[in-house]
């Protein structure tokens, strides 16, 4: 596919490894800030191949993973009511809550739906006009415009059956949360591509300054990955930190202004709980008053409650401010797998756990690596590492045999 | 969940405001995408969708900058090093 296979070449991917390997003089700690960037550095094996030059931390960008469990508590309240149709992206339908999963829901009974677009929902509203279609808003800054341009169609065409439920979150305010945090060791982040194709850069620039930690925007894909980090390191080793962007095929400064615009006039930022994190000061989006009509929360008020519990196992939070690798969560792949998570992390397809439980515990390398020998070795130390539980490990076998 | 997919604009299906739509093929499936934050997009351009909308236009000087970045930068092609033997994958 154009755009994808240019960036997945095994020789350069090779060649900047070693390069990386070369210009760093010691070990330095990344973060990667997107999930999506978690996946593409583990599917690949690139935290592996950097081994010793770059500790890779995972950083808390999985939306999914963030979103409070009172939200999905609310979710699946709806969906428990009749005449009201509770959509989301699959990931999101998937999390466990107080209850279940919103899908283990559906299958006794709730109305749930998986869409692959907010605007698939407003077209379910079209369809469906005896419905309440709830579209679960989750999702960065990346999201926000298609949210934003499904009120706005539905505004358009009066619509009077569809809502959103706001989860939205905001990454910069969580990397000032990290990088204030005392006990951080993330000495440069990766900042997320997507985020900022909408976004831009310019507002990290303030960010560096404050901070003094390099912010190098990156892609997803494996030599966009290496890019960045190598950008990264060749700051760190000079003492620099700026704002830089490796992935400007889809990243300008100044951001997509039209869409910028369109998630202006429907949202406003707000302060928001995220999960495992507590409320992160402009850390969410909420709609704007003119648009309460589209709130699901204002239109099924009387549905709102208290706190619910987190389940105390689940370390997520630590997981997600990159403190621990989820390995070191006892519950991984002993009581929480994919099958049976207990925390977002093993659910969402960006899921440091998820991801961990997907490319460590199982010998899925990409191709384009596989063929060094060095790496094999060391996936081997790494596997080896991962199964210092050895009652994990059994647990793991069972689950590959099934 | 921030995935975006690169995609071709085959054909405009509408240019106006927030009902903006093109036909994007993707490696073997054509979907309708909404084109409201990429109106700038012309068939045969590339952007990246996600969830539905796309969110840029692939700017192709870029990806040409990018490889000749690659190409030029005196990148080490020593590693892996030899003295490492693989061993069985457990
Ligand atoms: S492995 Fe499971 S229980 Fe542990 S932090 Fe990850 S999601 Fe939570």
């Amino acid at each position: 596919m154009r755009y994808l296979d240019e960036f997945r070449d095994p020789v350069l991917a090779k060649r900047l490894v070693a390069q990386i390997r070369r210009s760093a003089r010691r070990s330095w700690t990344i973060m990667e800030v997107c999930g999506g960037q978690t996946h593409g550095l583990l599917r690949y094996a690139i935290d592996v191949e950097l081994e010793g030059v770059v500790h890779l931390v995972h950083g808390p960008g999985c939306p999914v993973c963030v979103t409070p469990l009172e939200s999905i508590d609310f979710a699946q309240r709806l969906a428990l009511q009749p005449g009201v149709l509770v959509t989301s992206f699959g990931d999101m339908l998937r999390v466990p809550g107080p209850h279940g999963s919103l899908l283990e829901l559906k299958a006794r009974g709730a109305n749930v739906r998986v869409v692959y677009s907010p605007l698939d929902a407003v077209d379910l509203a079209r369809r469906y006009p005896d419905y309440q279609i709830v579209f679960f808003a989750v999702g960065f800054e990346t999201t926000a415009p298609a949210t934003a341009l499904a009120v706005l169609q539905a505004a358009s065409e009066n619509l009077t059956n569809f809502s959103l439920l706001v989860a939205h979150v905001r990454v910069q305010p969580a990397m000032e949360a990290l990088a204030s945090m005392p006990d951080s060791r993330v000495q440069g982040f990766l900042a997320a591509g997507h985020v900022c194709t909408i976004t831009g850069y310019a507002s990290y620039e303030a960010f560096v300054e404050r901070y003094q930690l390099p912010v190098v925007v990156t892609g997803f894909e494996p030599l966009d990955l290496l890019h960045g980090i190598w950008a990264c390191v060749r700051q760190l080793e000079v003492g620099s930190a700026q704002v830089e962007n490796c992935y400007r095929r889809s990243v300008r400064r100044e951001g997509n202004l039209r869409a910028q615009q369109l998630v202006g006039q429907v949202y406003q930022i707000c302060d928001r709980p995220w999960r495992g994190w507590g409320i992160i000061p402009g850390g969410g989006l909420q709609l704007r008053p003119e648009w309460r009509e589209f709130d699901a929360e204002v239109r099924f008020a009387s549905l709102l409650e208290s706190v619910v519990n987190e389940p105390s196992e689940c370390r997520s939070a630590d997981v997600l401010a990159g403190r621990i690798k989820p390995t070191e969560c006892p519950a991984f792949a002993v009581r929480c797998t994919p099958d049976r998570p207990l925390g977002a992390p093993m659910v969402s397809s960006e899921g440091a756990c998820a991801a961990y439980f997907r490319y460590r515990t199982a010998c899925t390398w990409c191709d384009s690596l596989r063929d060094s020998a060095v790496a094999d070795d060391r996936l081997r130390t790494t596997a080896q590492r991962v199964r210092e539980d050895t009652a994990a490990a059994s647990v793991r076998r069972g689950y590959h045999e099934r | 969940m921030c995935l975006g997919i690169p995609g071709k604009v085959v054909r405009w299906l509408c240019r106006e405001g927030v009902a903006a739509a093109a036909e994007i093929e993707f490696e073997s499936v054509r979907r309708v995408c909404h084109m409201a934050c990429v109106p700038e997009a012309e068939e045969g351009d590339y952007v990246i969708v996600h969830a539905g909308i796309a969110i840029s236009r692939i700017d192709p000087q870029e990806v040409v900058r990018f490889q000749e970045e690659l190409a030029n930068s005196k990148l080490h092609d020593e590693w892996p090093l030899t003295e490492t033997a693989g061993g069985e994958l457990p």
